[in-house]
């Protein structure tokens, strides 16, 4: 029986893997996510078949309460809400793993198993509070800005050493409970403390890296319960999340450790004087440019999330598309709260991905376009990060709306963008500032073409 | 006969290689769906918490074990959906 179950592992480790290779192209996505949830099917009944498990009362009632909650979670939520759904599941995950973890935990444990219960228990408790803290942040119930204190590096440093010494006290003295109890606690704290200096705008990167840590996480509890395919899905899904916040990284020209510890937005930065004067534009004055358009890109970052302007954006992107323009999406990697955070969005309201455009596709063509509507997106536009050796964000792709013919931006008000950067894009003579909310001014133009 | 720490970690270390090469071309529009699709798979977590909650012993490993269960499940339950109410959004043009 034992080898029936074991070979029925290698089977759902072959399905996570064709699936994830499925995930990888839009036309085979959806068959692919099937098949890794195939997969996950055969490794639960795998594991339900073994011989050990006398009792099955509690199994099915946490998986009961789990599927109830999972499923009305995953049917309920609104796509803008995302990003911290994703947080939310993430710790869950991490906390799962923390609890096998110590679940594990037995008198005659060798110091391998005692070491790996103990990585089980930190990436587990780190994942689960600092998930907390992001979906805190994301969903706006605590502020979304980095906070920071004087002192902050030296109470982590405390805390890491903290973990240091409880974890190898455990390793020696597996039954003195303290030195556990220590552990799961300050790995707890350190979730918090590793996440709140992080501000809003810098979530795709934490929201990856937590992915990651929940499949470690899993992994670590694999090598405690002596499972092979925790091992190996555990390992898939932190080696992806990995590459996600690699290439996060890459599109804010940051290491990581500059997201992690830096604090970036939390101050007001220094920025060479921006000169030139803003030239706001009516709804109607708009209509008339956008009329006689026959490129449009369209610049989508959070304030469209915010605004849950995608709906109408996608009206009128179909409106100007009968008047005879071409429309397309230009999408940076970081716009929004999450990786592929705008794509979910305009998927939502129908927009087809063929016609969203990744940064290296959109900017070569530039040139050529007519109208750039930038809508609730800042430093991803700001031609700084180009031309301003002394802006903070030098070097940071970005989506050159600057060189289209007109661009338009619509904006709330002046105030600058979350890492409190100038732009000097809403200087230039080619721009256009179209003030008020977004949703309402799209609205606004949609009305003018109907 | 190898230690089973050795054979683990060999799996550990080819599985992390196997991640970087399938995951390293994913365009972005597929982002959200691959990351909450590979966090479905993180609540493989679920298959050690059903050994460890089905021991019948009425002690702290049992119950810690079962609340691992509900969380995992939420996990796969939930990622899994919402993984493939995304996707159905996904539309190519025409």
């Amino acid at each position: 029986m034992d080898m029936l179950i074991q070979f029925a592992y290698v089977i759902s480790a072959a399905l996570f893997i064709f699936g994830l290779k499925q995930l990888g192209s839009p036309a085979t996505a959806r068959r692919g996510n099937m098949i890794s949830s195939l997969g996950m099917l055969i490794a639960i009944i795998a594991a339900l078949l073994d011989q050990n498990i006398v009792d099955f009362q509690w199994i099915v009632t946490g998986i009961v309460i789990g599927a109830i909650i999972g499923g009305a979670a995953a049917r309920l939520v609104q796509m803008t809400a995302m990003p911290e759904m994703v947080a939310l599941f993430n710790g869950f995950g991490g906390m799962a793993s923390l609890l096998v973890g110590w679940a594990a935990l037995n008198n005659d444990a060798a110091t391998f198993t005692l070491v790996t219960i103990i990585l089980s228990i930190l990436i587990g408790g780190v994942t689960f509070t600092g998930s907390m803290i992001a979906y805190g942040k994301l969903s706006e119930r605590i502020g979304s800005g980095a906070v920071l204190f004087s002192g902050q590096q030296i109470v982590n440093s405390l805390i890491v050493l903290g973990i240091l010494g409880s974890s190898v006290m455990f390793c020696i003295e597996p039954a003195n409970h303290t030195w556990l109890y220590a552990v799961i606690a300050l790995s707890l704290v350190f979730g918090v403390m590793a996440v709140i200096p992080i501000g809003g705008a810098d979530m795709p990167v934490v929201i990856s890296l937590l992915n990651s840590y929940s499949g470690l996480a899993a992994c670590a509890a694999g090598f405690a319960v002596n499972n092979n395919i925790l091992i190996v899905a555990g390992a898939l899904v932190g080696a992806s999340g990995i590459i996600l916040t690699q290439i996060m990284c890459k599109a804010m020209n940051r290491s990581l450790s500059n997201v992690l510890f830096s604090g970036f937005g939390s101050g007001k930065v220094e920025t060479s004087a921006v000169e030139g004067e803003i030239r706001p534009i009516s709804v109607q004055d708009a209509y008339y440019i956008l009329e006689a358009a026959s490129t449009v890109v369209i610049v989508p970052g959070y304030g469209m999330a915010v605004a849950q302007a995608q709906h109408v954006v996608k009206e009128l992107s179909v409106l100007l598309e009968k008047n005879g323009a071409e429309v397309s999406f230009g999408i940076h990697p970081v716009a929004g709260r999450m990786p592929g955070h705008m794509n979910v969005l305009l998927a939502e309201a129908d927009v087809p991905y063929d016609q969203l455009l990744e940064m290296d596709e959109i900017n070569p063509r530039m040139d050529n376009v007519d109208v750039a509507i930038v809508i609730g997106a800042n430093d991803v536009v700001n031609p700084a990060a180009r031309d301003d050796e002394s802006s903070p964000i030098y070097g940071m792709p970005v989506i050159n709306v600057d060189q289209a013919r007109t661009v338009f931006v619509l904006k709330r008000s002046m105030a600058s963008g979350f890492a409190g950067i100038e732009n000097p894009l809403f200087y230039k003579d080619n721009t256009r500032m179209l003030f008020g909310d977004a949703k309402e001014s799209i609205s606004g133009l949609v009305k003018e073409f109907a | 006969m190898v230690a089973a720490e050795v054979f683990l970690t060999f799996i550990l270390v080819l599985s992390i290689f196997l991640g970087f090469e399938l995951i390293n071309k994913v365009p972005s529009t597929l982002h959200t769906p691959l990351m909450s699709g590979a966090n479905a798979i993180s609540g493989i977590t679920l298959v050690g918490a059903i050994g460890l909650a089905g021991t019948g012993n009425q002690d702290i490993s049992n119950w810690l074990g079962a609340g691992a269960v509900a969380l995992a499940t939420i996990n796969v339950v939930g990622g899994y959906l919402v993984t493939d109410r995304m996707l159905a959004m996904f539309k190519k043009k025409g």
